[in-house]
């Protein structure tokens, strides 16, 4: 069951990282990893494989494989639908070309699942000065989205949307000091068609004490600017202190903060990490939990993401570097553990299963609309993964 | 209004730097802690990039990480 969050999908993994000061071309390394992600009765796990070559020394190409296998049974499906079962697929290509100091991107992805197909094409350039003090990069991608909708688990003939993305970036690495750099980053995206969920409905009160639904009604655009400050610390003892801060705006009237902290601390063939992140945000023009009566706005929402609510994660990981033996090709490989858990407290989003019961079978004692506890959600994320230099 | 700051700004940095070539206040051989692995913004992409795209799922924000996510938005 997609949503237009796709559209940003997977390009990060193929962008050269982020390196302090000189533009150069990305390690060569290969990545294979074991996502899960398991709260609010939502568990998707799956692979990632990504693998970086370098061809002579202008040249990397990038290859990503990645897979979601999601078993739902979320809140939404639990108040209107029956759980389901699903799989994404994704495949990503791209190249970077060093010319001087400056490094030129090229990429395209593909995503696929039975009832939504996303293609993103993208480049980007980055661009060293000063002595490599400073690194600006711009960037630009296309996504074009294929929407359908299923019906009893087969693809409704009759339903075919589309939804087009645009996305400019632009961003700043600046090093202050021997131990201090610093990256900004603006990103302005633009979506146009369509930009709902097929099968998500908003509530209405049909008189004071019963309640009843209809489609959701979202506008056709939609442009968002985000803008984030990092900045990272070398501390005395071979350690790395980061911070990080990221402000959201849309033409939706959505506005979300988001602040992190993390730490980083080497020993010996281990590297320990520690992080801590708060994000909030406040909910878009049209979304209401429930709606005074039916067609009350031009347009309706009761996603949760886009409610009010805050969130918290904290996270902590663990990587071990080890020499394969007897293999000269590889120089370095490491294996590492991540677990992070969310909680998610939600200011207008309520519990409706209390009111309208799961999957059809009305609880034994109903509450009346709008009078439901908030909802709240926990989750553990937890990431396996082996990585080689070669 | 913000893009437009930005590129005002770089502009005016490499025009300052056309005019007259700015020193690296911090020298090549003194960027060993920033070379450090462990000051690497996305140390791990595969890694960084699955947890944006939770975020990204969960979350109405979208975009300015330095590296976004990949994939299915699951309700």
């Amino acid at each position: 069951m997609p949503r237009v969050a796709l559209v940003l999908a997977g390009i990060a993994p193929l962008l050269a990282a982020p390196f302090a000061g000189a533009t150069v071309l990305p390690e060569e390394r290969a990545d294979l990893m074991y996502h899960r992600y398991d709260g609010g009765d939502v568990t998707v796990d799956g692979p990632s494989v990504l693998v970086r070559k370098n061809i002579g020394d202008k040249v990397s190409v990038s290859a990503n494989y990645y897979t979601d296998f999601v078993s739902s049974a979320s809140i939404d499906v639990q108040t209107s639908a029956s759980p389901y079962k699903e799989t994404r697929n994704q495949y990503s290509l791209s190249t970077d070309v060093l010319n001087g100091k400056a490094l030129y991107s090229l990429g395209y992805i593909r995503s696929s699942e039975s009832d939504y197909k996303a293609d993103t094409a993208f480049a980007g350039v980055s661009q060293s000065l000063f002595g490599d003090l400073t690194t600006i990069s711009f960037g630009y991608r296309y996504g074009d989205n294929e929407i359908g909708r299923n019906v009893a688990g087969t693809l409704d003939p009759n339903f075919k949307e589309q939804m087009k993305t645009q996305g400019f970036s632009a961003g700043l690495s600046q090093i202050l000091t021997r131990s201090m750099i610093l990256s900004f980053n603006y990103e302005v995206v633009t979506d146009e068609g369509f930009l709902r969920s097929p099968y998500r409905s908003v509530r209405y009160l049909e008189s004071a004490t019963t309640q009843a639904v209809q489609s959701e009604v979202y506008p056709r655009t939609r442009t968002s600017n985000a803008g984030s400050l990092r900045g990272k610390y070398f501390l005395p003892w071979r350690a790395a202190a980061e911070l990080g801060y990221r402000y959201y705006t849309d033409t939706w009237g959505v506005r979300g903060q988001t602040a992190d902290l993390g730490y980083t601390h080497p020993k010996g063939k281990w590297t320990f990490e520690g992080s801590v992140r708060y994000y909030t945000q406040q909910r878009a023009n049209f979304y209401q939990d429930l709606f005074p009566r039916r067609d009350f706005a031009n347009f309706l929402s009761r996603d949760k993401e886009l409610a009010t609510y805050d969130n918290v994660t904290l996270s902590v990981g663990a990587t071990y570097d080890f020499h394969i033996p007897r293999v000269a090709w590889i120089d370095k490989s490491s294996a590492s553990i991540r677990y992070s858990f969310l909680t998610v407290k939600y200011d207008d989003f309520r519990d409706a299963t209390k009111s309208f019961g799961k999957f059809g079978v009305l609880p034994d004692e109903p509450l009346a609309p709008g009078t439901e506890p908030l909802y709240k959600l926990d989750a553990s994320v937890l990431q396996l993964f082996m990585s080689i230099w070669f | 209004m913000l893009v437009r700051t930005v590129l005002l700004g770089l502009a005016v940095m490499i025009g300052a730097s056309a005019c007259s070539p700015i020193e690296p206040w911090v020298k090549p051989y003194e960027r060993e802690n920033i070379a450090d692995p462990i000051m690497s913004f996305n140390r791990d992409p595969v890694s960084q990039s699955y947890l944006d795209h939770v975020y990204e799922v969960r979350e109405a924000s979208r975009g300015a990480t330095g590296s976004s996510g990949g994939g299915c938005g699951c309700n």
